[in-house]
């Protein structure tokens, strides 16, 4: 049984306006089985992809990076610089997919717009003081606003976990609405173009418990959020298997329930190849092949894609590779 | 009472420091035992725990590598037994444990011997010091065992660098156990990986892959073979060591030139003061 059996599309966008109404359907959302979540993530982490798929594999999850910086020192020079690998991944390579964005802090990104501008490849921002998201609002909301005007299409958000966990559901929710406003703010810096696309930063590895990251998902959706995302890779626990299960099982629900589609991000901690393609897995078997597209699923990583174009080396020319060869980021 | 049931000892691989099976789940039957028969994909893994384990290694003072080399010397003598119930000649096993000692006393000597200073024509220190390559693919000799292993993993090991090894195909166990001897001798891990198995399988690979540095021919015995990797280790300029020639003397005088072979030289000018 899906909670959204209960819920009728009409009483899901009434919620927000009030407190109660939010805090019954978030607390009336049906446990996680941990166990079963975690079984079942280690289960699908098990199957094995190999030569075609694998290749479509890697060519997929290259293009649903998020090449993200989000350092103190990341200069100018260093985040052109990773916008060019975001446009040509492997120099040696012209067939090399381009990634799927490039995430960096708001003031780096006029930087990044020169190089990327017309080039398909999305530009994100942090945005709502990342990564502890403990500012007061007109801040977040001025922080957004900046991070759009400077030519971002997408903003990554930091929900307020503070607020959350001490249960003022509606706090969080009005916050999240507040930013997707900011995000297509007609302040003038849009110039007519689309509204930019909100990721809503669930920072599970702060919730404690899957039933939280069910509730703050649902949450998340139910403000608007067009993506969610794990988590800032600024805390010791990021991504991992089981958590973007729970997130998956979360926006198929809430598919079913509103018609409307939203993203999954998950970010932090994935390296490797063969991790990419296990969230892959996960994709496709729990929400299906409509995921699986640099719209509606992103990995937020950096060290992931030299991983990925040394395994997509290894495909095309038969020799390992290794990391002399590609860029240090 | 039961009789008690002796354990029986699984040969595994040594990969950065642990013992884990072959990746492919594959063994094969070699001196009345079970050996693990590695896959291209444990020599991938080999050679990203010898990389990792570069940093650390390499960055270790001279001496203190001896001391770990001088260790493994120590820990061989106890096992003494062990490798001659293996078949390993008594002599050979001595030879063995000589020979650790041997290089163990060149880790901070081979950089006075083969680096130095250089004179130029100005106002110029110039000087050259010898630096390790990083990893080192090697294909120890089929025979002896113990003593062709050892042999070719110390010189490669005492001047900093990280070996991944394909061990005699036919005699494994001495490879095995001395493995168990260097996890209990303050080795790092990932310093020396073993790969036991087909040569033609995972050494093809070695020699191909680009994030490794040298490559030791020493134990390829079919000379088509020895050109076919020489040639694929031509891809990234690794540095080579031929394959021996097949009455080539264990137990002589070494000589330096198996360390020299797997170092490159750094040359640093600077200014004299006025």
């Amino acid at each position: 049984m899906t909670a959204t059996a209960t819920s009728a599309r009409s009483e899901l966008s009434e919620l927000g306006r009030s407190e109660t109404a939010l805090r019954t359907f978030l607390h009336g959302l049906p446990g996680v089985d941990q166990v079963g979540a975690e079984q079942r993530a280690a289960q699908l982490g098990t199957r094995s992809i190999k030569t075609t798929a694998k290749a479509q594999a890697i060519d997929l999850a290259i293009r649903m990076v998020d090449l993200t910086t989000l350092e103190g020192a990341d200069t100018p020079g260093k985040v052109r610089a990773l916008a060019a690998k975001a446009l040509r991944p492997d120099p040696a390579d012209p067939s090399c997919p381009h990634v799927g964005a490039v995430c960096v802090y708001p003031a780096m990104v006029p930087h990044v717009a020169e190089v990327l501008r017309g080039s398909g490849v999305h530009l994100a921002s942090v945005a709502t003081a990342f990564p502890s998201g403990q500012a007061p609002l007109e801040v977040k909301l001025a922080d957004t606003r900046a991070a759009v005007a400077a030519g971002a299409d997408e903003i990554d958000m930091v929900i307020n976990r503070g607020a959350f966990l001490a249960g003022r559901y509606s706090e969080v929710y009005d916050e999240i609405v507040a930013v997707k406003e900011a995000c297509g703010s007609a302040d003038g810096g849009r110039q007519g173009r689309p509204a930019a696309h909100l990721k809503v930063i669930l920072e599970t590895g702060e919730l404690a418990t899957y039933d939280n990251v069910r509730r703050a998902s649902w949450l998340a959706m139910l403000a608007g959020g067009d993506f969610i995302k794990t988590s800032t890779g600024k805390v010791p626990v990021a991504a991992t298997l089981p958590v973007t299960l729970v997130m998956l099982e979360a926006v198929r629900d809430f598919r079913a329930a509103t018609g409307r589609q939203v993203g999954v991000k998950p970010a932090g901690g994935i390296k490797t190849t063969k991790d990419a393609i296990k969230y892959l897995v996960m994709v496709n078997e729990t929400v299906g092949a409509d995921w699986l597209d640099p719209d509606w699923f992103r990995f937020g990583a950096s060290s992931l894609l030299n991983d990925l174009l040394m395994q997509r080396t290894k495909l095309t020319t038969g020799t390992y590779s290794g990391p002399d060869y590609f860029t240090l980021d | 009472m039961s009789e008690r049931v002796a354990v029986r000892k699984t040969y595994k691989l040594f990969i950065g420091g642990k013992f884990p099976r072959s990746e492919s789940g594959r063994s094969y039957l070699v001196q009345d035992a079970n050996v693990s028969l590695a896959s291209r994909k444990d020599a991938r893994d080999a050679v990203v725990a010898a990389r990792a384990a570069v940093k650390g290694w390499a960055g270790a003072t001279a001496y203190n590598r001896g001391q770990i080399l001088y260790r493994v010397a120590e820990m061989l003598e106890g096992r003494r037994e062990q490798f001659v119930a293996l078949g390993v000649p008594g002599d050979e096993v001595d030879a063995a444990v000589d020979r650790w000692v041997w290089y163990a006393g060149w880790s901070d000597k081979l950089p006075q011997v083969y680096g130095g200073a250089n004179p130029v024509a100005g106002p110029y220190f110039n000087l050259s010091a010898p630096e390790p390559t990083g990893v080192v693919a090697v294909v120890a000799p089929e025979s002896p065992a113990l003593l062709g292993l050892v042999s070719v993993i110390a010189p490669a090991i005492v001047t900093g660098n990280t070996v991944v090894v394909a061990t005699s195909p036919t005699q494994p166990l001495a490879a095995v156990t001395l493995a168990e001897v260097l996890a209990t001798s303050d080795l790092p891990g990932g310093v020396v990986n073993l790969l036991t198995g087909r040569i033609s399988e995972t050494v093809p690979a070695l020699a191909a892959h680009m994030d490794v540095n040298a490559i030791d021919l020493t134990g390829v015995a079919d000379a088509e073979l020895a050109i076919e990797l020489e040639v694929k280790a031509a891809q990234n300029l690794k540095r080579v060591l031929r394959p021996a020639p097949a009455d080539h003397d264990w137990s002589a005088d070494p000589g330096i030139t198996r360390m020299t072979t797997l170092l490159e030289t750094k040359t640093v000018w600077h200014p004299k003061g006025v």
